[in-house]
């Protein structure tokens, strides 16, 4: 690679809506809330935003956010990536600010999903041309499909591969609790999680993600800057997608096993941010948990597991919020929630949290203490697609030094 | 001598015990059960099936028509039988029709199809006859009525039954009809039909058949009678002069009056079972009634590895839910769906397409040698190899009659649908290539990773009144 994102950019403030079901709110309203957090985070005022990229699924031009803000002629960019948009709509805003064209930015991530009237989303078709002639799947059938090969492949029998998928929705429901702003704050018991409806064979209920309304935006500047106005600035230290070729369906090569686009967007961000073991170099992670088996395989993907292994962590409580490797701290999207256009930004934000120590100020009342002590390196991943052919970001961000 | 090269047939997977709809409205049940397609086929995808089946191990791109035979007809108006040769990959040069409106359909085809061959205008012709008239719930018909088809190849070589000789008597007895707007059949007085129709007049058309023949009563092995009542057939096989044993079996008890093509089906049955030098006499009724007579040769034995009747029968699920049945058949109201509507097929992108989506061709890279199907929403042509990346080089690959393997699935309870949950596979084709596709005919139960199956042509969706069909998979079951 000719150039590395490392240090040369750095999240001057941040915001976030809560997330959920907003029947109280317009995507207008959610807009106005999260850029007006990241603007006061900042420092800043709209008016020193130079220029803007808003990632969000179901709006339409840059006029999304340009007419909620009443921005006022300045360059905004729609960006639309399935569920890496917003991920994608902050990589593109750091690289304008590490090209020199601009010194001030937003990036922001809106989907309002709610006022649709279904459950879920959809058939998960595309929009555009379509001639309609094969079947459409449903997330869930699509990522069903890992957990079929991965129960046969490992040998697990179904009761054991309920089990390990459902620990992984049991510990994000036990950080969602914790999150004043997340969809689901309920307390799930394991037997809930095992026994609820399925949904598509054998992921049930409690082993998809919801979808939620809500945004999340990021000011993005130069070092020099955030450092002038910041004493804590959170530095980016890698930016990568990876884009599948969608063949998947189409080759006897895929195992089902794994997601190819993870595999290869993770080295690429590792060799950006200079990380050679990433089990014990990355402090947190958010992953792209659209179902307990999505973030089971992402485990292995990003090497924090070995190939194979990752029910042995899962079980062990390796990525709990205590322990050695915590992933999806704020609920993931299996309980914070998911709208497609925000979930990057909304994942950078709770390793800007961290990071910055203020992790508790979306802690609900009575709940020990949601901070990890000391991180220094969280890494966020989003999948957009479905396993035989997706939108893979990582991304990963950092204390100055880390 | 022209006749018939090769055979075919198929029973839907599912059957209902006559017992099962009596219990439901407080009737005796009848005899036996009824097969009943599947929520997603029809007359096109089950003369597809047959078609599958006659034509294994034939060369398709040596037809040059096909003749598809139905009362049935998703359509009014637009040509199922281009549909049914599409899916089977028979050229575009064919002489394609439909035969519908009548239950002699599935005869009318046979002898069309006979005398084309016969002056030479015709090579090779495909019969396909498929029904699945529906009975109102609560009457006679709904025990009655089966679904069901046989398809029947004609041509001059290698011919494993040579037609002696027909008969037809056509006659505008009107004792039972639809018209346009109706979707259950309606009948005059059950005596008139009987006494009048089916009782007299294929008996006046065999007596023509045996005259012009010259064959005598005991030299035929079997008469393949089209019936739709078990006791009024033997009635009329017994009056025609035929002893019991002479009967081929007419299959009312295993899978109901299949309409047009009954007849067709009961030949195939006969076939089955034929020896060399066999005559077989093929009698229909339906506005009169056509007599063929039928003698079978040695290239009989060639014919053995089609699953026609006797194996179809074999292959079979009881459906024990009535309720499901009148869901398949739309014959309920259903609580709305909470799922957004599915989007409307486009005519214009089904036609571009059509030479890969319906016959199912992928491509073979002529670099690598990688057999691959592309399919997305938007396309299936693939102009780019998924393994070495070379451009435009490729060999058209048929993947619709590949077996394969399942490599992963899920039953998805989300999807909706008429019938749910929905089965999708992963299914790994032997020899090469790849495809995720529905899967119909399966118990959830049964589903594993390493099950072999096939492919089979069906509905996939109906938007704006026309049908989109398209490739699912189905357990292999030999």
């Amino acid at each position: 690679m000719p150039g590395s994102i490392r240090n040369r950019v750095a999240i001057l403030g941040m915001g976030c809506t809560r997330f959920g079901e907003r029947w109280d709110a317009s995507d207008a309203d959610l807009i106005v809330d999260a850029a007006y957090q990241a603007f006061k985070d900042a420092g800043i005022g709209p008016e020193e935003v130079q220029a803007a990229w808003v990632g969000t699924s179901t709006g339409r031009t840059g006029m999304t956010i340009s007419e909620p803000l009443r921005l006022q002629y300045i360059p905004v960019t729609r960006v639309e990536n399935a569920c890496a948009t917003a991920s994608d709509a902050f990589r593109n805003a750091c690289y304008s600010v590490a090209a020199g064209i601009y010194d001030m930015v937003l990036a922001i991530g809106i989907d309002k999903f709610k006022d649709s009237g279904i459950s879920g989303l959809g058939d998960g078709g595309t929009p555009g041309p379509s001639h309609s002639m094969i079947a459409e799947s449903t997330p869930p059938r699509s990522f069903a499909m890992l957990a079929t090969t991965y129960f046969a492949k490992y040998g697990l029998s179904y009761e054991e591969g309920k089990h390990m998928i459902g620990r992984v929705s049991w510990k994000s429901h036990q950080n969602g609790m914790r999150n004043k702003n997340a969809h689901f704050q309920g307390n799930v018991t394991m037997d809930q999680i095992i026994n609820a409806p399925m949904v598509s064979w054998p992921l049930g209920l409690f082993d998809c993600c919801g979808v939620s309304d809500g945004c999340a935006a990021a000011i993005i500047t130069t070092p020099e800057i955030a450092k002038a106005r910041k004493k804590d600035p959170v530095f980016v230290k890698a930016l990568q997608i990876a884009m599948a070729p969608r063949d998947g369906n189409f080759t006897q090569n895929f195992d089902f096993l794994h997601v190819e686009a993870t595999v290869r967007a993770a080295e690429r961000a590792y060799e950006e941010a200079g990380i050679k073991n990433p089990r014990e170099e990355i402090s947190m992670a958010e992953v792209h948990d659209c179902f307990s088996i999505t973030e089971a395989v992402t485990m292995e993907d990003l090497r924090f597991s070995p190939r194979g292994k990752v029910r042995d962590d899962i079980e062990n409580g390796f990525f709990d919020l205590d322990g050695k490797l915590p992933v999806q701290l704020d609920g993931g999207l299996k309980c914070f929630g998911h709208p497609i256009g925000a979930s990057g930004l909304r994942m950078l934000y709770e390793m800007y949290l961290h990071l910055q120590g203020r992790a508790d100020e979306l802690l609900n009342p009575g709940f020990p203490s949601r901070q990890l002590p000391n991180p220094k390196l969280g890494l966020t991943h989003n999948l957009g697609g479905a396993p035989d052919g997706c939108a893979i970001f990582v991304g990963i961000v950092g204390l100055e030094g880390a | 001598m022209a006749g018939i090269v090769s055979f075919g047939a198929y029973i839907p997977y599912y059957r209902l015990p006559r017992g099962v709809i009596g219990q439901m409205w407080g009737q005796p049940g009848g005899r036996g059960e009824k097969a009943v397609a599947g929520s997603d086929e029809d007359p096109v995808t089950m003369s597809v099936a047959a078609g599958l089946d006659c034509l294994k191990g034939i060369q398709t791109k040596t037809i040059n028509a096909l003749f598809m035979a139905t009362t049935c007809s998703p359509y009014r108006e637009r040509q199922c039988a281009n549909i049914v040769a599409n899916a089977l990959d028979i050229p575009r040069a064919s002489r394609n029709a439909d035969f519908t409106n009548c239950l002699r359909a599935g005869t009318s085809a046979m002898l069309c199809a006979l005398d084309a061959v016969k002056a030479g205008s015709l090579n090779k012709v495909l019969v396909t006859a498929a029904d699945m008239r529906l009975g109102g719930a609560a009457g006679g018909d709904e025990q009655a009525f089966g679904d069901g088809s046989a398809a029947l190849l004609f041509g001059n070589e290698k011919v494993a039954v040579e037609v002696e000789g027909s008969h037809t008597f056509s006659d505008d007895l009107c004792d039972f009809w639809r018209d346009g707007d109706d979707k259950f059949i309606r009948h005059w007085e059950d005596r008139f039909g009987r006494e009048e129709g089916y009782l007299k007049i294929p008996a006046e058309a065999v007596e023509a058949l045996l005259k012009k023949c010259n064959t005598a009563k005991g030299d035929i092995a079997k008469v393949c009678l089209y019936g739709a009542n078990a006791r009024v057939q033997a009635t009329l096989g017994k009056k025609m002069g035929f002893k019991p044993e002479q009967l081929q079996n007419p299959l009312l008890d295993t899978v109901g009056d299949t309409g047009a093509a009954l007849p067709l089906m009961i030949l195939v049955a006969a076939l089955e079972e034929a020896k060399p030098g066999d005559r077989i006499l093929l009698v229909s009724y339906g506005n009169g009634s056509d007599a063929i007579m039928l003698r079978v040769t040695e290239e009989i034995k060639n014919l053995e590895n089609r699953r026609g009747i006797k194996q179809h029968l074999n292959i079979k699920k009881t459906l024990n839910s009535y309720g499901r049945y009148l869901r398949w058949r739309d014959m309920i109201s259903l609580a709305p769906a909470a799922r957004p509507p599915a989007g409307a097929a486009s005519m214009s992108a089904q036609w571009r397409e059509h030479e890969t989506a319906i016959p199912l061709y992928g491509v073979k890279c002529k670099q690598c040698g990688t057999p691959q199907l592309y399919l997305s929403q938007s396309s299936t042509r693939a102009h780019i190899c998924l393994q070495c990346q070379a451009r435009d080089d490729f060999e058209p690959y048929r993947f619709a009659d590949k077996p394969g393997t399942v490599r992963s699935f899920s039953h998805d309870f989300l999807a909706g649908g008429i019938d749910p949950p929905a089965t999708a596979a992963v299914v790994d084709f032997d020899g090469g290539g790849r495809g995720q596709f529905l899967m119909v005919d399966r118990e959830p139960d049964e589903c594993q990773v390493g099950m072999r199956v096939e492919m089979t042509f069906r509905q996939l969706r109906h938007t704006m009144g026309a049908h989109t069909y398209f490739w699912k998979c189905k357990p292999v079951r030999d």
